[in-house]
């Protein structure tokens, strides 16, 4: 019966991660959960075993012995005896987040942790909302960390600011094509670039796709990213330069992930839904949608080369042409 | 159904016999089938855990057949009680219920042991001798779980069937190899009653006895000095029965141990709670009810103090009013009162009107929670859950 259970466990779905918690404890819990679940159910019925019992012959004159069987119940498989039926299981965790961010984290369970290598290997894009906080700098680029300096940020307006990320994220799009190793002198390469639809295959610096802002209202601004190969970090530390470009300084409260690759905010799971079910459910809901989009991100790659793990290889080659299109829910 | 000869060499085999006394004793063994089998294959465990198995060492075997084939056999079962007591006795018990058999060893007695030719597995044997070969599998000498012994040992079986889990037990081999040894009535018998009659329950002696199985290696003596002196501090039966079930560990602390912790815990509280008057009824309901907060990490208590009393500029009067804020999850208390502050419902004076108390923060479920004291759906819980 456990088996049903665990059988329908293999797979990737995506978690909301709550602000505070470090990522290898949420993995941790989200196991620990799982395992709640699949030992929850009914205990197998109790093993019997034979024991041949010395023992007079029936009806007979001269005390004659024979060994009659007789099944007796036996204490081996008892739940007492031998703990819960599954002690461990395979959960895998795909970018991670640290423990100040928060958003949607994706896991994989089972066979699913494979597909965490494809996913990786696609190389999409994600999307995350930036809090910012203008008038003060910090050692860690966030609002509790020690205080550097204290400025002014009347001066600031929103056609500033736009101003600038305008500029961010022009020089990010000749760093996008740079690190894809395109030639952009062919009619494809250039039709791509028109369409925006270039991304690197390989490991490059943080990459901005794209950034704006949502709400400006002095001294807090909201900011949407869309970046690769990014650490919360580095997005706190955009934020700091963004400051000092306004001529002004800045510090970030929150990072929050809202799309990783096609895993957005209304297929998380929040702390609540962490059970068996409700991940069940999630995987088998997720399933499809992940088959088709790792197919058409790795797929042209697929008859170069048997397998997708031969990508490493194969870059390491040489320059490699991508004319991967971004077909991420961003676009 | 007679076992054929071919069972023979393997059962050799299996047991490592090596010598001469060995296979007369095996001799010894076909003529008195049943107990002395037993017996002979169910040398005793090891005292000594060097490693991580369970011992059961075949040192002693020889000793102990020879000694059960020299006795009678009415009186071998004391005996070996009394010679080896970590013998198990579940052997005695099987085998007694098998029916006595005449035994055939009568002309087999020490001194012959020399002139003794050695048994042959291809001698023919009569039937009846053959029906007496018990050739179980032979228990493992040594293993790391409890498994492969529950089913010989009555100890074991009369543990499981109380309600104490041996899975948790046999992670700690001391205690595990300690079960394997004791007898369930000489040893384990008297704690029971023990503590039954300190007041735990029948249903709950199995888990008070999982927590803590290292009571089996405290002197009943000792224990019964320490009752007496949480008795003589004024506590009733009940509360130190309570005690003992919420803190299974508190037995086993010497009494001044105990006294210094009670010492220590009634001047820590004195000094946060003014308004309990009597001594005797406050130690007795902080230790029992909010037995988490004398064990909780220091760091989180201070976390969630923080909070609380900071962000939610709650004054200290009113924290002390509900200690179960300590509790709770950290985040549980974050979430709930950062969806409050958002609605504009977050009034945690008591003059105010719209008052939410702590408890009603804390100790509610989700779904009751958004719908009386947020006025909101769980959706919209959800949703802003997803914005933090």
């Amino acid at each position: 019966m456990g088996s049903a259970g665990l059988s329908r466990l293999h797979g990737l779905f995506a978690v909301y991660k709550p602000p505070g918690l470090k990522w290898k404890h949420l993995r941790d819990t989200v196991e620990l959960q799982l395992l709640k679940g699949l030992n929850a159910r009914k205990p197998p019925a109790p093993k019997q075993r034979v024991r041949f019992l010395l023992g007079p012959m029936e009806g007979s004159e001269e005390k004659e012995l024979t060994l009659t069987a007789t099944s007796v119940p036996s204490l081996v498989n008892h739940p007492l005896v031998c703990g819960p039926a599954f002690t461990h299981l395979k959960v895998g965790m795909g970018h991670r987040l640290d423990v100040r961010a928060s958003g949607v984290l994706v896991l994989g369970v089972g066979h699913g942790c494979r597909l965490l290598t494809d996913m990786y290997n696609a190389h999409l894009t994600k999307d995350y909302t930036v809090r910012g906080l203008l008038g003060k700098a910090t050692d860690d680029f966030c609002e509790d960390g020690r205080l550097v300096e204290k400025t002014t940020y009347d001066h600031v307006t929103r056609e500033k600011l736009d101003r600038i990320l305008a500029m961010i994220q022009g020089s990010h799009q000749k760093a996008l094509v740079m690190y894809s190793n395109l030639d952009l002198k062919t009619q494809e390469a250039y039709e791509m670039a028109v369409r925006g639809l270039i991304r690197p295959m390989n490991k490059s610096p943080m990459l901005i796709t794209g950034i704006r802002c949502l709400h400006f209202a002095p001294p807090e601004f909201l900011l949407e990213v869309q970046c690769m190969h990014e650490t919360q970090k580095e997005l706190r530390k955009l934020v700091h330069e963004i400051g000092l470009e306004l001529k002004t300084t800045a510090v970030c409260s929150q990072v929050r992930r809202t799309r990783d690759g096609f895993f957005t905010l209304d297929s998380a799971l929040l702390r609540t839904q962490w059970d068996l079910h409700n991940i069940q459910d999630a995987i088998r809901a997720a399933a499809p949608q992940v088959a088709s989009e790792l197919e058409k991100s790795l797929g042209p790659q697929l008859d170069t080369k048997e397998l997708p793990s031969r990508e490493w290889s194969w870059e390491s080659q040489g320059p490699s042409s991508t004319l991967v299109p971004e077909r991420g829910a961003g676009h | 159904m007679a076992l054929s000869a071919q069972q023979i060499p393997r059962w050799f085999n299996s047991a490592k016999l090596r010598s001469l006394i060995n296979a007369v004793q095996l001799t010894k063994c076909f003529a008195r089938p049943g107990r002395t089998l037993l017996h002979g294959f169910s040398a005793q465990p090891q005292i000594s855990s060097d490693n991580c198995f369970l011992q059961w060492g075949f040192k002693t075997y020889k000793t102990s057949s020879l000694w059960n084939s020299s006795q009678s056999t009415s009186s071998s079962s004391q005996e070996n009680n009394s010679t080896q007591s970590s013998l198990l006795p579940s052997m005695n018990e099987q085998s007694q219920k098998t029916q006595k058999i005449p035994s055939f060893d009568s002309e087999l007695f020490l001194e012959e042991l020399d002139e003794l030719p050695p048994l042959s597995p291809m001698q023919p044997i009569s039937e009846e001798e053959a029906i007496q070969i018990i050739a179980d599998p032979p228990l493992p000498p040594a293993s790391f779980t409890l498994r492969d012994y529950v089913d010989h040992s009555e100890t074991l079986q009369k543990l499981v069937l109380l309600g104490v889990d041996l899975s948790k037990i046999e992670k700690h081999t001391e205690a595990a190899n300690l079960l394997l040894r004791l007898d369930f009535e000489k040893d384990i018998k008297q704690m029971l009653l023990f503590l039954k009659d300190v007041g735990i329950e029948d249903n709950q002696l199995g888990a008070f006895l999982t927590k803590n199985h290292a009571i089996f290696s405290e002197d009943l003596e000792n224990l019964k000095i320490r009752v007496a002196y949480l008795l003589s501090k004024n506590f009733s039966k009940a509360d130190v029965a309570q005690m003992v079930r919420k803190a299974p560990f508190l037995l086993n602390f010497s009494v001044e141990r105990l006294d210094n912790r009670l010492g220590f815990f009634q001047k820590e509280l004195e000094l946060s709670v003014k308004k309990v008057k009597k001594r005797r009824e406050f130690v007795y309901f902080y230790v029992c009810k909010f037995t988490f907060m004398l064990t909780a990490n220091k760091r989180k208590l201070t976390e969630t103090f923080d909070f609380v009393h900071n962000v939610m500029s709650i004054p200290h009067h009113i924290i002390v009013k509900f200690p179960q804020v300590f509790n709770t999850r950290l985040f549980k208390i974050k979430e709930r009162h950062l969806f409050l502050t958002y609605l504009g419902r977050a009034q945690y004076d008591p003059a105010k009107p719209n008052y939410i108390s702590l408890d009603k923060l804390v100790s509610i479920p989700d779904e009751i929670f958004c719908e009386e004291i947020a006025k909101a759906s769980v959706q919209d819980f959800d949703k802003f859950l997803k914005t933090l």
